[in-house]
């Protein structure tokens, strides 16, 4: 482009018609127009950044600032959060002889109970979370694995599915559906949590499967092709991913509002995580209407169906559950920023106040005797 | 326009072609340097032999592309680049291998960039083939036996006779569109062709075509029946150019010469050298440096890649299993398209739209130059004018000035001052005080002092009157050729000056190519003698007793600047043959009688002290046979087809011996305005100024003092002709000595030049001026022995850069140029100006780094070939400390920025292969990707690099030093480009790693619900957008509503785009990425706060820096204030004012 402008002025000079046109003298004898744009002397604010005017802002950031990092740490700390290793890496964890065993042609599911306690109780909404680590979900094969328009319902992408899904785009014959290593590898662990009264029974949970996915993606993104009725006869002529247990229209036999592409597992799984530890949602604990609280704290047995190898890349998983605020999951480091960055500003502000005090008698002490 | 001549036209009628035969013959050895014509295509008998030579027709093509080929040829000529080349490799590379962004990201942009570039020049050749064809179906009449037939100017053949005639064999032509002379020339016919046109029998001998617009040599041959044929020289006089527009003539007849392509004004529009600014070369370092951070990221990215994946599990797990094909690729190979992924993944580092940008600037600011009102010239209505754009910059970085003198420095208008006849000296008193001082008709003879003869003043008077080129102007409403007419009006011109009428009517009359020639002829009418213009070949003038005098003008022996004087050879009524000759003093001197010599050289060279341009009139009578010999000598060499400057050359140099002096003349030059202080404000702002003048070393020398480039305590080092002789020794052991001395005083002894702040304020130092005239920089540059050559070379060129200013008198046009190179390419490669208004000036236009052209008399040769014009000197300053200034600071800002801007986008994308294995997966979406460059960030820096004033324009003009602060590309140096390195970098750090510890838990919403990897890019593609935007707010100190317009336009715009990129299910995509991604996002108290933060924490730095900058600015402010006060005291003037300066005919 550059040369190319070059050559253009260089041809206008090169060629004699127009040389005789500007030679002419019509525009050049124009006298320039006296327009504040032409002389650039467009009306300007011209600001200064001095001392005076940052040092106000200086304080005013600070002053923001450290409160809202306060606000930020405490909100943080206030939140409850469990965490525990269900991976079974280790001899001494309960679901050692799962991850051992595994393989993915048993048909018999191993089953693990972790206990565990809680040393505080948990208030209002808990959610439950499952945490993967090593695991690149964020992998550029991995991420491109997937065919949208398929899991938009569409008919032809149904039986079609994009050549990205590859190698998981047909198996035996038959377009997978839904296509692609991402929905292939769903994960299928079932998480089910018990409280152990003080009486040594064991009370079953109530967790809500329901509100785990984006709203969007439930209701736009994601959709069944024809309809929700009858997915058998939807999904006809594909065939399940390999890794599956169970085709996609009996992901949720029960509730045909979360079964087939738009059941809320799924949706969550397929929005990639951005890092390869990541935690998604999978369950609520609802608060309850009386005044105990959602899990008070005492006993529980995290009830396992072991489903999910991680071993064989060296992954881990967890399950989390925790508390939520304003400002969404348990993280430290928002606060810890703004308490750091609004004490750094203030600071400096200090700084920057006293050095201008110092400079400006300086500056006038020098400028009398001259 | 009364006619425009679209070819070449040889005002002869020509006939058949006897002589084709012998022609024919002589054609092998000649074919090369010389060509034949048939005038009329009219072949006789014994021509059988002879083949017509093919010339090429008179169709104009400027244009470059025809419909058919545009596209295959303007690509080819658009991937000829080196950027554009690189960015279709990557397309190329993105469309083959299997890459992480899809072609569309660097395809769009490329096309986006191809498509304006192909339009811009498409609708430029469109315009040139429209011009094209104006010219080409431009109707013409053609003579073809005997009949008058219309015929489009394409069509014209060469041989071609054309009519568009005046009695009296001349015609009268300007050349304005050729080399900008708006005087009228006069072209004569070819003597001895007869008026009947339909039975003329001729051939035309002439050259080849070359550009040279002032040379031609030709001859041509007229058969007449039962004669021998007649053989007539051809020169420029003879020809028409193509462009030059009739005056004052009705028709006239002639043959084409040269046609099309080959005639001398499409020969002159060859392309200039281009240019190229440093800001350009800094690019291209920098882009290398970015080349190689490519390179190197992307080979690291492999590197790593192969070694992650050595872990068992970690290349193929379970989950993401490879395809057959990705199995099936041999290793190396997979590691070759993976490196070539990483850099199709990391390329927008080099992003297209720089150079988009860089163009637009250039292109558009240029506008800002040529609307400047300040330079417009009430005088000649004209303003600057831009010939490239591709140097705006370099106006900013100037360290050496070259100036011309005469026309640049001084005003080339000329006013007669006084003359010495015979040794006495003729002054009016009054003219002092009266600058248009007229001529009452009985003045002289009272005002002159009668110390001469009343012979020899008439003499030379007579002298004045006869011996010039000048034309006596008729008045447009006379009609042409009525001579009587014209008698009236100079008769009446003549009665204006008896009438006391004011100057200007009486101005009005004369036109010559030389100023000096108007002023002399005036000079003479002052003191009674006035030229009343031509009759045919006769020249009139009218005496002191109002006699009218005719002489016939027999040969004129023109003006050149080697012979550097001019003669007439006229034949008076009674028959006398004089030869008048005037020209310099040094050319004129040895050849007159010595005895003479000494009553006149005391004037002249008085008068050259006093700055005044002055010239020796001589005069000789011719004795028939003297004439005889020296007419046929004449005729001789005018007809030589080869070496005729040369044979002319010598016929002139014999011609003109043993003449008698009669007096001198001295002519006033005046300075140009404000030329004091734009030399002062120039050297103010740390420039050297040179000044290379072919004027003698007294007159440059006087007018350096009225410019204050010299100053009384400037010690001069003189190293001229006369110092060199002055030790009575060799030249070159005297050259050496001298050399040496100045060195010592000026290099070694000097003490260190401390930052160039304070030198040109203080007094206490010393300040040196060099003088060098031609003969001796001849001698330094070009010394005997080869080590000595270089040796002195050296010295030279330290003595004077250690020179506040260097005066180099008695230059040749090439010496000019020489000298630019010189100092060019010297130790530091200083960017260099070059500044004049003449011919002689183009070398050095041509070979500085920047030429300016000054659009004065002089015709517009410099115009033509310089980069910017300027309709005066004082427009220099402007245009340097303002403009200058600017605009290398807005392309300096513009280029850092560009850089920095895109290496914090793409650092965080490097990063992030670190969390997701290497696997080339991209940061941001592709929409993200493309409209980065395009759309979010280029309008803000595109407005700022157009309109930013960081210092206002008045205090740039004021303060001269502030230009030092930005010197020797000071903003573009490596320090300030690590310096925005180092801040991109951080940036891109802390956008990364800001945004990973935020998703440290990615549950950022208060539902509870998690935020995936294209949450995460848009995040910290948010913050960069509005960070990279604010740095730029930050750095704006001229706020326009443009500015705002765009900041915060762009700002909404990537706010509007992403809701509306996010708010639909795009039926064209393939995956949905971004589906309410940025809806989400903002729901996201987090996410909100995270950003905020970002943002603050990214330009803390920038404003902590900016305000401990301003802590010591008060400081620095107040020096920049006191200075030029306290400069005043050296600031001498000379006791003369400038006005009383100017100097003799040299140039």
């Amino acid at each position: 482009m550059m040369a190319s402008s070059y050559n253009a002025k260089e041809e206008d000079a090169n060629h004699p018609g127009a040389a005789n046109h500007a030679g002419a003298g019509v525009v050049k004898s124009k006298k320039p127009d006296n327009t504040a744009f032409k002389q650039q002397r467009l009306p300007a604010w011209q600001p200064i950044l001095t001392a005076g005017t940052v040092l106000p802002a200086f304080f005013v950031i600070g002053l923001i600032f450290i409160p809202i990092g306060i606000g930020l740490y405490v909100t943080s700390n206030n939140i409850k959060e469990f965490e525990i290793d269900y991976t079974g890496a280790n001899i001494d964890n309960p679901c050692y002889n799962c991850a051992k065993n595994f393989s993915w042609n048993s048909t018999a599911q191993c089953v693990c109970a972790v206990t565990f306690t809680l040393e505080q109780p948990f208030e209002s909404n808990v959610f439950m979370y499952y945490g993967l680590s090593n695991f690149y979900q964020n992998h550029r094969r991995y991420v491109k694995s997937r065919d949208d328009s398929q899991l938009n319902g569409d008919r032809s992408a149904l039986t079609n599915p994009s050549k990205e899904c590859e190698p998981y785009r047909r198996s035996e014959g038959s377009p997978i559906a839904p296509c692609g290593a991402i929905a292939n590898s769903l994960f299928n662990d079932t998480l089910q949590l018990y409280h152990i009264d003080s009486n040594g029974t064991l009370n079953e949970i109530p967790l809500v499967k329901k509100g785990i996915a984006w709203w969007t993606d439930k209701h736009v993104k994601f959709r069944n092709p024809g309809g929700n009725n009858n997915l058998t006869v939807a999904f006809q002529g594909t065939s399940k991913p390999v890794n599956w247990k169970k085709p996609v229209f009996e992901l949720d036999p029960e509730d045909p509002e979360n079964n087939g592409f738009i059941n809320e597992d799924f949706i969550v799984w397929m929005r990639t995580a951005a890092l390869p530890t990541f935690r998604k949602l999978y369950r609520i604990i609802q608060k309850k209407a009386s005044t105990t609280p959602t899990l008070p704290s005492g006993k529980y047995v995290l009830n396992v169906t072991y489903n999910y190898p991680v071993l064989s890349f060296d992954g881990r998983k967890r399950m989390i559950l925790s508390t939520i605020s304003w400002m969404g999951g348990k993280n430290p480091f928002l606060g810890i920023a703004y308490i750091t960055v609004g004490s750094i500003c203030f600071f400096l502000g200090v700084v920057l106040l006293i050095i201008h005090h110092k400079y400006d008698n300086r500056n006038n002490s020098a400028d009398i005797p001259n | 326009m009364s006619s425009l001549l679209s070819f070449y036209l040889d005002l002869v009628p020509s006939p058949p072609c006897l002589r084709c035969f012998v022609l024919q013959l002589g054609r092998d050895e000649r074919r090369v340097d010389s060509r034949s014509i048939c005038v009329g295509h009219r072949s006789s008998s014994n021509n059988e032999a002879f083949i017509p030579p093919k010339f090429c027709d008179n169709r104009i093509v400027s244009s470059k592309y025809t419909i058919w080929n545009f596209l295959p040829k303007n690509l080819f000529e658009q991937f000829r680049r080196i950027a554009n080349f690189y960015f279709l490799i990557i397309f190329l590379v993105q469309v083959i291998v299997d890459t992480p962004t899809s072609p569309v990201t660097s395809g769009l942009p490329l096309v986006f960039v191809i498509t304006v570039t192909a339009i811009k020049q498409g609708y430029e050749d469109w315009l040139r083939h429209k011009a094209d064809n104006e010219v080409n179906k431009y109707p013409v009449t053609v003579l073809e036996q005997g009949r008058r037939v219309r015929k489009e100017s394409e069509k014209i053949k060469v041989g071609d006779v054309l009519e568009s005639s005046r009695d009296d064999d001349t015609c009268f032509v300007t050349t304005a569109s050729l080399d900008g002379e708006s005087n009228h020339k006069t072209h004569y016919t070819v003597p001895d062709t007869e008026k009947d046109l339909e039975s003329l029998n001729a051939t035309i001998e002439c050259e080849q075509p070359q550009p040279d617009l002032y040379k031609f040599v030709g001859r041509m041959h007229i058969y007449k029946t039962d004669q021998e044929p007649a053989v007539r020289s051809l020169g420029p006089e003879n020809l028409l150019l193509k462009g030059s527009t009739l005056k004052n003539t009705q028709t006239i007849c002639g043959v084409a010469i040269y046609t099309g392509m080959e005639t001398k004004m499409a020969l002159n529009y060859q392309g200039k050298s281009q240019k190229r600014s440093a800001v350009e070369k800094s690019i291209n370092a920098f882009l290398l440096v970015y080349l190689c951070i490519l390179v190197s990221k992307a080979l690291l990215c492999t590197i790593l890649k192969y070694v992650w994946q050595n872990n068992p599990g970690q290349d193929e797990p379970w989950y993401n299993e490879k395809t057959q094909r990705e199995k099936d690729t041999n290793l190396y190979l997979k590691m070759f398209t993976d490196f070539l992924s990483f850099m199709v993944l990391f390329n927008f580092i080099i992003p297209v739209s720089m150079y988009v940008t860089v163009e637009m600037q250039k292109f558009l600011g240029s506008f800002f130059i040529t609307w400047d009102k300040d330079f417009f010239d009430p005088e000649i209505k004209e303003g600057a004018l831009v010939n490239t754009s591709d140097l705006n910059e370099e106006l900013g970085q100037v360290e050496y000035v070259f100036t011309d003198k005469t026309g640049t420095l001084t005003q080339n208008n000329m006013e007669f001052i006084e003359c010495c006849i015979d040794g006495f000296q003729y002054k009016y008193q009054d003219a002092g005080t009266d600058l248009d001082g007229f001529c009452v008709t009985d003045g002289p003879v009272n005002k002159v002092q009668h110390k001469a003869g009343r012979e020899k003043e008439e003499l030379f008077l007579r002298a004045l009157c006869l011996c010039h080129t000048v034309q006596v102007k008729e008045s447009p409403e006379q009609g042409q050729g009525q001579r009587d007419g014209l008698m009236d009006q100079v008769d009446g011109l003549g009665a204006d000056g008896e009438g006391l009428h004011p100057p200007p009517q009486e101005q009005r009359g004369f036109i010559a190519s030389s100023p000096d020639e108007v002023a002399l002829v005036k000079g003479a009418m002052r003191y009674g003698f006035t030229f009343l213009g031509f009759e045919s070949k006769t020249m009139k003038i009218l005496t002191r007793d109002n006699d009218v005098e005719r002489y016939e003008l027999l040969h004129v022996l023109n003006f050149d600047p080697v012979r550097r004087r001019m003669s007439v050879i006229v034949r008076s009524k009674s028959g006398d043959t004089l030869l008048f000759c005037k020209g310099a003093d040094s050319s004129i001197f040895p050849r007159v009688r010595q005895e003479e010599v000494e009553r006149i050289r005391m004037n002249v060279e008085r008068n050259a002290t006093e700055g005044y341009r002055t010239l020796c009139v001589a005069y000789k009578y011719l004795n028939a046979e003297e004439y005889a010999q020296a007419d046929a000598g004449l005729r001789e060499a005018r007809l030589a087809l080869q070496d005729r400057e040369e044979k002319l050359m010598a016929v002139y140099n014999q011609v003109e011996t043993g003449m008698s002096l009669i007096g001198a003349t001295a002519v006033e030059d005046r300075l140009q305005e404000e030329a004091a202080e734009t030399m002062e404000a120039l050297q103010g702002a740390g420039m050297k100024v040179w000044v290379l003048t072919g004027d003698k070393m007294e007159t440059a020398k006087s007018t350096c003092y009225a410019c204050r480039l010299f100053q009384k305590n400037t010690e001069l080092l003189e190293l001229t002709v006369r110092t060199l002789e002055d030790g009575g020794r060799r030249r070159e052991e005297r050259l050496h000595e001298l050399l040496v001395e100045y060195h010592k005083k000026a290099v070694q002894d000097a003490p260190p030049v401390k930052a160039g702040v304070t030198r040109a304020w203080s007094s206490a130092n010393h300040d040196y001026g060099f003088i060098i005239d031609g003969a001796t920089l001849s001698m330094v540059l070009n010394s005997s022995s080869e080590s000595n050559s270089s040796r002195y070379k050296n010295l030279f060129l330290q003595i004077c850069q250690n020179c506040t200013s260097v005066l180099c008198c008695r230059m040749a046009p090439l010496q000019k140029a020489q000298i630019v190179k010189m100092v060019k390419n010297s130790k530091g490669s200083p960017i260099t100006l070059s500044i004049g208004d003449g011919a002689n000036d183009v070398s050095m236009i041509l070979e500085a780094h920047v030429g300016i052209g000054i659009k004065g008399k002089e015709g517009r040769q410099a115009v033509r070939n310089s980069d910017y014009a300027i309709p005066k000197l004082k427009h220099l300053k402007k245009l340097l400390l303002a403009h200058g200034h600017l605009y290398y600071v807005r392309i300096a800002h513009l280029v850092q920025y560009f850089f920095y801007k895109n290496l914090c986008f793409i650092l965080p994308q490097f990063l992030y292969q670190f969390f997701c294995g290497y696997s080339q997966q991209p940061l941001y979406d592709a929409a993200y990707l493309t409209m980065y460059n395009i759309c979010f960030t280029s309008l803000p820096i595109l407005a700022y690099s157009l309109l930013e004033q960081h210092i206002c324009m008045e205090v740039l003009l004021d303060n001269a030093t502030l230009y030092r602060g930005i010197a020797k590309n000071g903003m573009l140096r490596w320090g300030p480009f690590f310096y925005w390195t180092l801040l991109g970098v951080f940036h891109g750090l802390l956008f990364f790693f800001g945004v990973r510890y935020l998703f440290g838990n990615p549950a950022l919403q208060d539902n509870g619900q998690v935020f995936g990897n294209w949450s995460y890019g848009t995040i910290v593609f948010t913050v960069l957008v509005f960070t990279v935007t604010l740095k730029l707010a930050l750095d704006t100190r001229h706020w326009t509503w443009i500015n705002h317009f765009v900041i915060w336009g762009s700002l909404a715009f990537y706010v509007f785009f992403s809701f509306f990129w996010g708010g639909i299910i795009w039926p064209f995509l393939k995956q949905q990425r971004l589906y309410f991604v940025f809806a989400n996002m903002l729901s996201s108290v987090s996410a909100w706060l995270a950003i905020i933060l970002l943002i603050l924490l990214s330009l803390l730095p920038e404003i902590l820096l900016v305000v401990f900058r301003k802590l010591r600015g008060p400081n620095a402010g107040q020096m920049k204030h006191r200075l030029p006060s306290s400069g005043t005291s050296t600031i001498f003037m000379l006791s003369q004012t400038a006005s009383t300066h100017s100097f003799s005919w040299t140039d």
